[in-house]
């Protein structure tokens, strides 16, 4: 995963706050994907201008150890889904 | 405590310009002056909400045939639902798109019968081939994902290398290749529209390699038909457990099929959603495995196929706590082979799947029964 990638969630995917289960959802066409803490910490910086370099840094500060394989390895299973999509340019 | 549902599919009416053989609806429609009003949709969304609906599926009928429909989708996304038009798209025109985009329109699933006109307006009784190209691409153009929904049979699943190309032509992000599920009309209809083996095995051939080709383009769905199969399907992801349906009349339901069943009656009119869910004997009848006989009961899949489809076990043996039997364990999969025979037994289609041919081939239909546009 090119670090210099910048991701955001693919059109028609949504995240938020399911209160009822008390956990972040991702919801798409037919599908619902509950998302555990991390997850949703990664999906919610993913804005279409943060790279995945400024992911990483961003989340390392705010737990504060190293998050690189975490991020990449989450974010490289929701683009093989098509739940987000990384521009390059 | 019971899980709240994830889905809620709200069938505004059984109204439909279509008149497809196959179609879902119960065999007895629902009077368009018996629908539910604007308001009682609005209570069903916020009942629904509260329950955990994260998702909802307006659906039909033709839900374009309400005029309310775009309230009802502003409703449900201000609910902070993710919102889904399923449409024949016939009606959808460019205000109305505009309108249900401006409302929060997540998503559109448009059905298409087949790969060009003259098969596909036959399918659905009426000239639509070319209104569903425009709405598809109107879709696309306004921004939303778009699912094509295509169900196979006999008539139309030849044809399946063709209904792809249309679908890549049309860059649509999701197909549904669904094959026909044999209940109300299709059940109806059933000798007209179960595939011989020979043609499910070309059209599976088919679509994994058009999955191949559209990876990273297009997700290619297929759902087998399940009188073909050795275990049944887990049937709504369980009685009562992830999806509800709520019909024009306000019934409630675990699922598309379930009007069938002897069971009490459950209307929104009269009791709000929680309680349905949650207590109603409709949705309580069938939750979980304690109400299941043998082979399930003591079955190590009966977690994973969870019983399978009560409807398809009342509308083949008439006794809806059987075991479905299109499982190859159940003591009625009897019921299932003669039909499989059936198909069959004329050596499969009538040219050959592996030559395709490249006009569309008109075979004679045996009488199928097209549902009425609508009850009143």
């Amino acid at each position: 995963m090119p670090l210099t990638g910048r991701p955001t969630l693919t059109r028609g995917a949504k995240m938020r706050w399911d209160a009822t289960r008390e956990r972040h959802v991702l919801l798409g066409p037919e599908t619902v994907v509950v998302l555990n803490p991390t997850g949703a910490d990664i999906l919610g910086l993913c804005d279409g201008h943060r790279s995945v370099a400024d992911i990483v840094d961003e989340l390392g500060r705010r737990y504060d150890r190293v998050v690189d394989d975490e991020v990449s390895g989450f974010l490289e299973k929701l683009v093989a889904r098509r739940w987000v999509v990384i521009s390059s340019d | 405590m019971i899980d709240g549902p994830l889905g809620l599919l709200a069938e505004l009416t059984h109204a439909c310009p279509l008149s497809c053989a196959y179609c879902s609806n119960p065999l007895e429609l629902t009077k368009r002056s018996a629908e539910i009003g604007t308001d009682d949709w609005r209570r069903v969304l916020d009942q629904a909400a509260d329950l955990g609906v994260l998702q909802s599926h307006f659906s039909g009928g033709e839900p374009l045939l309400r005029r309310d429909v775009v309230d009802l989708v502003a409703h449900a996304a201000g609910l902070g639902m993710y919102t889904n038009l399923v449409t024949s798209a016939i009606g959808l025109s460019r205000p109305r798109a505009e309108a249900l985009r401006d409302a929060g329109l997540d998503h559109v699933q448009v059905s298409i019968q087949a790969d060009e006109p003259v098969l596909s307006d036959r399918l659905a009784g009426i000239s639509s081939f070319d209104k569903k190209m425009e709405a598809a691409r109107l879709v696309k153009e306004l921004g939303w994902p778009l699912t094509l929904n295509v169900v196979l049979h006999r008539q139309n699943i030849d044809r399946i290398g063709a209904i792809l190309d249309r679908v890549e032509e049309l860059e649509a992000d999701r197909v549904e290749l669904a094959n026909t599920q044999y209940y109300g009309w299709a059940l109806r209809n059933r000798s007209a529209l179960l595939p011989s083996r020979a043609q499910l095995e070309h059209a599976e051939e088919v679509t994994r390699s058009a999955r191949e080709r559209l990876r990273g383009r297009t997700d290619v769905i297929y759902v087998i038909p399940d009188y073909y199969a050795r275990y049944p399907k887990p049937c709504m992801g369980g009685w009562g457990a992830r999806q509800l349906v709520v019909g024009p009349e306000g019934n409630a339901w675990p699922c598309l099929s379930a009007h069938e069943l002897p069971l009490p009656r459950a209307n929104v009119q009269e009791h709000d959603l929680a309680w349905i869910w949650r207590s109603s004997p409709l949705f309580s009848a069938f939750r979980g495995t304690d109400w299941m006989p043998d082979p399930c009961r003591s079955c190590e899949r009966r977690e994973v196929d969870l019983g399978g489809c009560r409807c398809q076990a009342f509308q083949l043996t008439g006794d809806m706590t059987r075991t479905d039997p299109v499982c190859h364990l159940a003591p009625d999969r009897g019921l299932v082979d003669a039909a499989v025979a059936e198909a069959n037994s004329d050596g499969g289609p009538s040219r050959s799947p592996q030559e395709p041919a490249q006009e569309p081939v008109l075979v004679p239909v045996p009488a199928l029964v097209s549902r009425p546009h609508r009850a009143d």
